[in-house]
């Protein structure tokens, strides 16, 4: 028994990047365990894809739009389902992490090793987007053949850059979300839920932001989600390269830079987690 | 390394009630959260323990035991006092206090749907463990703790409350902390599974000179395991030594031998052990 023989564990020194994945490795884990729920999830994820993106061919049928319109309006909610159907799932992985511990009743034992803050969170954030992209990359393939869509004017690196960097913005919302039931455990989970029901609202999931009355329109330039389904279906509807999308990778870079005032943040959750259970 | 091992100052923890809108905008504004009605749980708890001791600390169910164990892992701040773990600060230094400690609760608290080999996984990488030294710790720690191994691959909720406490065991010692804290280890445990416990806590304590704080309501185990005994009653130390200096303090001209140490106990707190202390008193304190 080695190292029981080792005087201090402190004099392990491992590395950030190690640390993090043994939160990735975890969830994995627990993954495999809840295969069940992950399929219930990608069923319910193709479903809602497919009877949303259907409304574009209601709309053609019934002659209020032409066929020509009513491709681009299946690509447009095909998108946006798409696109919230990952951004729920980072938000879900990261903002319900917290909850779910506390349910297992690990958080006590999580929190009290030697694991700074921004490593834990990191780690389930990179959990978060690796999920999500499996899940949503899922529901794209069995979605797909049911509706002839064109693809042919994508620029797929502008809409892969849009993913890549608006990932960032919104694990740091995500983080937020979940920091929320630390700070206020009796009533942070539920608000954790309702942020992510105003990103719904506000970010032009399913509409432009354009139709809503303006005092929500306001908002919708808060939300970081906003902005990726703008350059998502500006790269893949339009055509619109990295270039052309500028504008929007730099607002976005700017929300993930935002959100990197995070560790100071999250060191009140040694002080928040009292009312963790157990006692 | 220093002699001392833990050195607890005048602790006070008082648990507030309500919400505090302070709390909600204390980490944008500078203002410091305000405590409204309170639970004075701990009362200047003062006492250390020397590097490679068992310290004991025996109270009823709610005299505010978890309560310390907590304040020393990181997990709860003290309210007034300060509490070092081999010199290092637990509020200022909390990051080198968690590298040096680990803890066992009554509680094991796992991932539930995880095997217990899944569970040490996770629990040993996140103190810097690689996957290979678990690999080769697990089975060896488990075995001496009479936990069968091939139980290991089973989901923990297949397992009896006292197999998953053995796990909780063998978690906290695979990482080789310098300090233990072992909140009621063997609460739930038959016997036999009590003593194998006792046994490994015993045998790793003298091997690797590991300084341990242990609760428990079993005097039989605090006697067996302690080397130094602190009796605690609504929050407060009220009476320490070794387990014959307690007895000596009620002997009045007995032989010690024959004390039971539960009536040590009632003497000197005025509490029964199987009696469950009043709620914390509020307000008043605060
Ligand atoms: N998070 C909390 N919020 C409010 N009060 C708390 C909290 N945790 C503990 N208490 C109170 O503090 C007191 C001491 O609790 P603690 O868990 O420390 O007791 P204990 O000595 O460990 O008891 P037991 O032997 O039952 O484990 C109790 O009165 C309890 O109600
Ligand atoms: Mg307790």
């Amino acid at each position: 028994m080695a190292s029981f023989t080792n005087p201090m564990a402190a004099s392990r020194s491992t590395g950030p990047v190690i640390l993090a994945w043994a939160f990735v490795e975890r969830q994995t884990n627990l993954w495999k365990r809840y295969w069940a729920w992950e399929l219930v999830w990608l069923v319910y994820g193709v479903v809602n894809t497919l009877a949303i993106t259907f409304i574009a061919r209601e709309v053609e049928q019934a002659g209020i739009a032409g066929a020509r319109d009513a491709n681009d309006l299946v690509l447009f909610l095909l998108l946006g389902t798409l696109v919230w159907a990952y951004l729920s799932a980072v938000l879900d992985d990261i903002s319900l992490v917290i909850t779910w511990e506390r349910w297992e009743g690990t958080i006590e034992h999580t929190l009290m090793a030697p694991v700074p803050r921004w490593v834990h969170l990191v780690g389930m954030s990179v959990f978060g987007v690796l999920h999500a992209i499996v899940r949503t990359l899922l529901i794209f393939a069995i979605a797909l053949p049911f509706f002839a869509v064109d693809f042919s004017q994508a620029d797929w690196l502008a809409a892969v850059a849009v993913m890549a960097v608006g990932s960032v913005s919104i694990a740091g919302l995500g983080i937020l979300a979940g920091v929320l039931p630390l700070l206020y455990p009796e009533r942070g989970t539920q608000m954790s839920f309702m942020v992510q029901a105003v990103v719904l609202l506000i970010s032009g999931v399913y509409y432009s932001v354009e139709v809503l009355p303006g005092w929500l329109q306001i908002l919708s330039y808060a939300s970081p989600a906003t902005y990726i389904l703008d350059g998502i279906r500006g790269a893949i509807i339009e055509g619109e390269g990295v270039g052309a999308l500028a504008e929007t990778l730099a607002i976005l870079a700017l929300f993930g830079a935002l959100w990197c005032r995070f560790p100071s943040l999250c060191s009140r959750w040694r002080s928040a987690g009292r009312s963790a259970p157990g006692s | 390394m220093e002699q001392q091992a833990l050195k607890v100052t005048n602790v006070s923890k008082y648990f507030g009630g309500g919400f505090d809108y302070r709390k909600l905008v204390s980490w944008c504004l500078p203002v410091t959260a305000s405590r409204p009605a309170v639970a004075h749980v701990l009362r200047d708890v003062s006492f250390e323990v020397r590097r490679g001791e068992v310290f004991g600390l025996i109270g009823a169910n709610g005299s505010g035991k978890s309560t310390l164990v907590r304040v020393l892992s990181t997990l709860l701040l003290p309210d007034s006092g300060s509490v070092e773990v081999f010199g290092h600060d637990v509020v200022k230094a909390s990051g080198s206090v968690r590298a040096l400690i680990n803890r066992v609760s009554a509680d094991p608290s796992f991932f539930r749907n995880m095997s217990s080999y899944e569970n040490l996984l996770f629990f040993g990488r996140i103190y810097g463990l690689s996957p290979g030294e678990i690999r080769v710790l697990v089975p060896e720690v488990l075995r001496r703790l009479g936990f069968k191994e091939e139980m290991a691959s089973e989901p923990m909720n297949h397992l009896s409350r006292g197999q998953q406490q053995k796990v909780a065991v063998a978690r906290s010692f695979l990482t080789s902390p310098v300090m233990m804290l072992l909140d009621e280890p063997t609460t739930g445990l038959d016997p036999r599974s009590r003593r194998d416990v006792q046994r490994f806590i015993r045998d790793v304590q003298r091997d690797h000179d590991v300084t341990i704080l242990l609760t428990t309501h079993d005097m039989e185990e605090a006697e067996i395991l302690c080397d130094r005994i602190s009796f605690i009653a609504g929050g407060r130390i009220v009476a320490s030594g070794t387990p014959l200096e307690l007895r000596e303090r009620v002997a009045r001209g007995r032989p010690v031998e024959e004390i039971d140490m539960e009536d040590v106990f009632m003497e000197l707190t005025g509490h029964d052990l199987e009696e469950d202390e009043a709620p914390a008193e509020m307000a008043a304190h605060g």
